[in-house]
């Protein structure tokens, strides 16, 4: 499964622990959700990248005592309809402001990416290596967006208010 | 009238391009079915029992007569001639190829049509009345409001992937045009005792397997509040929505299962840590949104021009016609004009090619160039000169649109049914036809006043049967079509889910029965000019079961 980060695929730094399995040092890991709790003390002062892996049906608010010693929060897509990690998202980067990587895991696939950069994620296992390899295209299929998102870009009515230019209609191809 | 600019034109178009890369992975096998069906439904495409249908978008129920011709084009060329115009404001067609339907998109992109979130678990069309910035009894025209709204959640990145879909109406009237309590979300714009507007704020209604009417959260939203709120509201249910049963999926469940206060509490929490931020509207935003809806430029005139009154006495069909079909407009001189798309025998909802041609033009002359849909299933001229009323309805009846049967008997909402849909349990359509075709006379229809019926063709409910006067849903019992009886639904600012009346009853007895129903109404009211629904509010459903059912 490819890793996509800063448009291009990437070699993924991080180790996935489970549950029991023992956690080497230095090396940056992503350990579950239940073992960041329960051994949180240990794991924030060990040398090495924090991540966690956290699943969609648990508040995010969970996470904020140890957010400032995470370097990486992975969300969960289990099917590609199944967006509850979208709120997730936004909420850590919006409400608990969470600066490090948010990446996105599961069921992703080219037509998610824009809603996904969108919602503050900047990391992807894409399931698909055709999709990965497009993905820097896919997210220039909108040069407009109403709502304002994570990417930065300026809603059309803020756009409109300041008098900006419209962007040409591109012929569709 | 809406006018969309050079923003809303590029995202429609991108929206093409993308689908257009969609549809071709799909035909080349790189997409699965199970894959390409979020990407379809939320372009509004749907696969149906005999092809792809097309769902398209008509927000707030506004199109302009350049639209209605792309329509009449879109069905002559990809479909048979026909569109089918929906009880969400919406128009279906439903014979469209998948490989056209890029192309058939791209032609209506050009008019400024899509659609965008009309179908799949994301925030649907926003309705409104449609009636919107003509009614004499509205505070303000509401569809600055939707228009704010819709654009909000058009490709939201958070808001499209929800457990399931979400609709949402506003309505700024003394009447309740647009069904509020029967939406996921409905706001109402009134004013509070200090003289201020905002909106009263429900969840939770919806009708299907499971009907609720949507309760009351706040009671006053300032204005400036609405984006942020409605973004808590789909927030909540985004992450607490049930996904592990699609019957239970609707945020109507959440509200039930927490209980109306708990799932405010929820809402609030959420609001009071977003609500000052990007999302605040700035009186700039909000008049930048209501500056781009035009009204015409309407000529000072008076009402009851002398031309009038002659053609009343001079026929007594255009008489007729106008006493149904035509409502106060609040600009001296003109008003608002309905077009029944319910002919004796047709399906209601449903127009030809020929007919939206026709009736673009006649917008064209008679309405300022603009028309009107509503959640009936009927069209509306919104600007028509009073003077003028007696050409238009010559024109009107001359393509079979002036019956005067608005808001009667044979005024049906019936969602398509087994005819084209593959959920429905039961034929819809021919059950109207057929009860049509038995109050034919309209002297019959006027002696029962105001009445309607509404059919689904199964448990989903697209045909609103809880909220009609009569409600009709068919089942399916041992391969047979059956159908269940209600009275006493309605879906006005006093909402109200109908009462079974009796037992099941066969396809071929479902006319026997509404004229039973008829029948005992005329017997049982207490005066003519008490409404079918006010004398089963009055003495409820048993004495309708008593006289219906006895002799069954």
């Amino acid at each position: 499964m490819p890793l996509v980060e800063n448009g291009r695929i990437v070699e993924d730094r991080y180790v996935r622990i489970l549950d029991d399995a023992p956690i080497p040092d230095r090396l940056p890991v992503i350990v579950p959700a239940n073992r960041l709790l329960a051994d949180a003390h240990e794991l924030v002062r060990r040398d090495g990248s924090l991540g966690v892996l956290w699943p969609n049906d648990r508040r995010v608010a969970e996470l904020e005592p140890w957010l400032g010693h995470l370097a990486l929060i992975a969300l969960v897509f289990p099917k590609f309809r199944d967006g509850r990690a979208y709120s997730q998202a936004r909420l850590l980067r919006e409400t608990y402001g969470f600066r490090g990587t948010l990446r996105a895991t599961g069921d992703v696939l080219r037509d998610q990416f824009h809603f996904l950069v969108r919602a503050g994620f900047d990391s992807f296992e894409v399931k698909k290596p055709a999709d990965a390899r497009v993905f820097a295209e896919v997210l220039g299929r909108y040069s407009v967006y109403y709502q304002p998102g994570a990417d930065g870009q300026a809603p059309a009515l803020r756009r409109r208010l300041r008098g900006g230019a419209a962007p040409k209609v591109r012929e569709t191809v | 009238m809406y006018v969309y600019d050079a923003f809303d034109r590029t995202l429609v178009a991108e929206r093409v391009a993308e689908f257009r890369d969609q549809v071709a992975r799909r035909l080349s096998g790189e997409l699965t079915e199970e894959e390409f069906k979020p990407l379809r439904l939320m372009n509004g495409v749907y696969l149906q029992l005999h092809a792809y249908m097309l769902r398209i978008a008509i927000p707030y129920g506004t199109l302009s007569s350049a639209q209605l011709r792309k329509l009449a084009y879109v069905a002559r060329k990809y479909d048979r001639g026909y569109g089918h115009f929906t009880t969400r404001q919406n128009l279906q067609f439903h014979w469209i190829k998948l490989e056209e339907l890029p192309d058939a998109m791209g032609a209506l992109a050009e008019a400024g049509m899509h659609g965008m979130q009309t179908s799949g678990n994301c925030v649907r069309n926003i309705t409104t009345d449609q009636w919107a910035g003509v009614a004499p009894d509205e505070l303000e025209d509401p569809r600055t409001w939707a228009e704010l709204i819709r654009q909000h959640v058009t490709l939201h990145p958070e808001f499209s992937f929800m457990p399931r879909k979400f609709k949402i109406a506003v309505g700024a009237s003394h009447h309740d045009r647009a069904a509020l309590r029967i939406h996921d979300l409905g706001l109402r714009l009134h004013r509070n005792g200090a003289g201020e507007s905002g909106f009263e704020v429900m969840v939770g209604g919806g009708l299907g397997r499971t009907p609720f009417l949507a309760k009351t959260i706040k009671p006053f939203l300032p204005k400036r509040d609405v984006l942020s709120y409605v973004e808590a509201v789909l927030r909540t249910y985004n992450q607490f929505g049930r996904r592990d049963n699609i019957y239970k999926a609707r945020i109507k469940i959440l509200v039930h299962e927490l209980g109306a206060e708990a799932f405010a509490k929820e809402v609030e929490a959420e609001w009071q840590s977003i609500k000052d931020g990007a999302l605040a509207l700035d009186p700039a935003a909000v008049s930048e949104i209501a500056g781009r809806f035009v009204y015409p430029d309407y000529e000072r005139l008076d009402d009851g021009p002398p031309e009038l009154a002659q053609a009343r006495r001079a026929d007594a069909r255009f008489a007729a016609w106008m006493g149904n079909a035509v409502d106060n407009h609040k600009v001296p001189g003109y008003a608002i004009v309905t077009l029944s798309l319910k002919p004796e025998g047709g399906t209601p909802g449903d127009a030809t090619a020929a007919q939206m041609d026709a009736i673009a033009d006649l917008a064209d002359r008679y309405s300022f160039g603009e028309v009107r849909v509503g959640h009936e299933q009927n069209l509306t001229l919104p600007h028509v000169a009073q003077r003028d009323l007696p050409d238009l309805w010559r024109a009107l009846d001359a393509i079979g649109v002036a019956t005067p049967n608005v808001g009667l008997v044979s005024d049906i909402i019936a969602c398509p049914g087994l005819d084209y849909c593959s959920l429905a349990n039961a034929r819809s359509i021919p059950i109207a036809q057929e009860i049509t075709r038995r109050f034919s006379k309209l002297d019959l229809q006027r002696d029962l006043g105001r009445l309607h019926i509404n059919i689904s063709g199964c448990i989903n409910a697209c045909g609103h049967h809880h909220v009609g006067h009569i409600g009709i849903l068919g089942v399916e019992k041992n391969g047979e079509e059956f159908y269940q009886i209600t009275l006493g639904g309605k879906a006005d600012s006093d909402a109200k889910l109908g009462a079974l009346v009796g037992p099941a009853v066969p396809y071929a007895k479902v006319a026997d029965v509404v004229e039973d129903i008829a029948a005992a109404y005329l017997e049982l009211r207490e005066r003519p000019d008490e409404l079918f629904i006010d004398t089963v509010k009055r003495i409820g459903v048993e004495p309708f079961r008593e006289r219906v059912y006895a002799a069954r």
